[in-house]
């Protein structure tokens, strides 16, 4: 897993760190069980403070993605495919809702945004 | 024990200059930047750490116990780098082990000669031909050796170029990888600690303006900037640091206080060296 830090960003650290954690675990690449790197390990390598560091992890237990255990670490916990693919579900279906509405306020009809839909998935390679 | 350092309502009197009811705590575990512009009084804080001065009244605790009463058992456990080396200058770096190690008990010599190689620092080399980076990289290496808990630095970065001051950085940053140990770490150069702090306290005119953890700081304080005019002479003292010049004003202010100034002014995050300088400058008008 890699953690890229921008101090221009304008987002603060440990949510940056937060971010790129939950990242690697949607996407698989963390897995249940798996043992996040120490905070101070963590610290050291992006030279940040500890304190913020403590801050990305305890955020992460807070909201159920990781669990620490008193001087073992801290490890990626079982997380719900099934709530996490409704999630990703929603995020789509808020995206074609509100193209629907910019849709009807460009008085696009409903044939034409179909064709641009398709238009826009072949240009996109998708499958 | 929880806090690796701690000073209670210390005085200190001088002619001219005190230091008054300082107190602040440095947790087992985390660096702690001391900051303020020259003057303040951050010379004097570590000297009376280290039982170099006495002071007036108060007290100092240095792994929970008394910095004057258990003066020699504490000394073991404290790694000191000050501006200057106080090693004669006529040593090489084997004369300094050769000067040191005794009064050690824990010293070990194959770390010394390891950190030695490992930043870079010839052992025959006498210390007057070294340059500034490399002498405090020996005084390091030095508190190292004698495993030291707590690190206390005296301005280590000024005069040290950017590639120096980035290894220094390294070197703090592997130290902390062990949770027993501490840093404080006294600097007027603010951007170096801007990452790796943990904990601020700042100095200014021998008084403690702040002492808490780094995020606070920069998350209660923003730049604040405007059109001349903007402000009421009400508003103008919520801003620290007024500054007024010919096409608008800027200063630093208080989060908190920002819904009483108008939606006109443009604010953005603040850094520590915006937050000395502003502290330091209170009102004055250019």
């Amino acid at each position: 897993m890699n953690i890229i830090i921008s101090n221009t960003a304008g987002i603060p650290i440990y949510e940056q760190i937060k971010e790129q954690i939950k990242a690697a675990i949607f996407n698989g690449e963390l897995n249940e069980g798996d043992l996040l790197p120490s905070i101070r390990q963590l610290a050291k390598d992006l030279k940040i403070s500890v304190i913020t560091t403590m801050r990305a992890y305890t955020d992460l237990e807070h909201e159920g993605f990781v669990v620490s255990m008193q001087g073992k670490g801290c490890f990626v916990l079982p997380q719900n495919t099934n709530l996490l693919r409704e999630q990703k579900l929603r995020v789509v279906e808020a995206g074609l809702l509100s193209a629907i509405n910019a849709a009807k306020l460009a008085k696009l009809s409903e044939a034409e945004l179909v064709d641009m839909l398709k238009l826009l998935l072949e240009e996109d390679n998708y499958d | 024990m929880i806090n690796i350092l701690e000073l209670n309502h210390v005085n200190k009197g001088f002619d001219g200059f005190s230091l008054q009811d300082v107190s602040f705590a440095l947790p087992t575990g985390f660096i702690m930047g001391y900051i303020g512009p020259n003057g303040a009084g951050k010379t004097t804080t570590i000297k009376l750490i280290l039982n170099m001065l006495s002071l007036d009244s108060g007290s100092i605790k240095v792994f929970g116990k008394d910095n004057k009463i258990c003066e020699q058992e504490i000394k073991e456990k404290i790694g000191v780098v000050m501006d200057q080396p106080f090693y004669v200058d006529e040593w090489t770096l084997l004369d300094v082990e050769r000067s040191l190690s005794p009064f050690y008990q824990k010293w070990n010599s194959s770390k010394y000669s390891t950190l030695l190689k490992e930043f870079h620092l010839d052992a025959q080399k006498k210390v007057k031909a070294l340059s500034r980076g490399m002498k405090i990289k020996l005084m390091i290496a030095v508190a190292l050796s004698h495993e030291a808990d707590l690190l206390i630095l005296d301005e280590p970065t000024s005069g040290l170029d950017a590639v120096a001051r980035n290894e220094l950085i390294d070197i703090l940053g592997i130290f902390m990888t062990d949770e027993n140990k501490g840093i404080l770490f006294s600097t007027h150069i603010t951007s170096d600690l801007e990452k790796i702090a943990d904990y601020i306290t700042f100095i200014n005119n021998g008084k403690i303006l702040y002492s808490s953890t780094k995020d606070d700081l920069l998350e209660k304080y923003c730049i604040v900037k405007g059109g001349n005019g903007t402000l009421n002479p009400e508003q103008k003292k919520h801003v620290i640091g007024y500054r007024e010049h010919s096409v608008g004003f800027d200063g630093l202010i208080d989060r908190n206080l920002l819904k009483a100034l108008p939606k006109s002014v443009v604010t953005e995050p603040s850094n520590l060296d915006e937050i000395v300088v502003r502290f330091t400058m209170g009102e004055k008008q250019i």
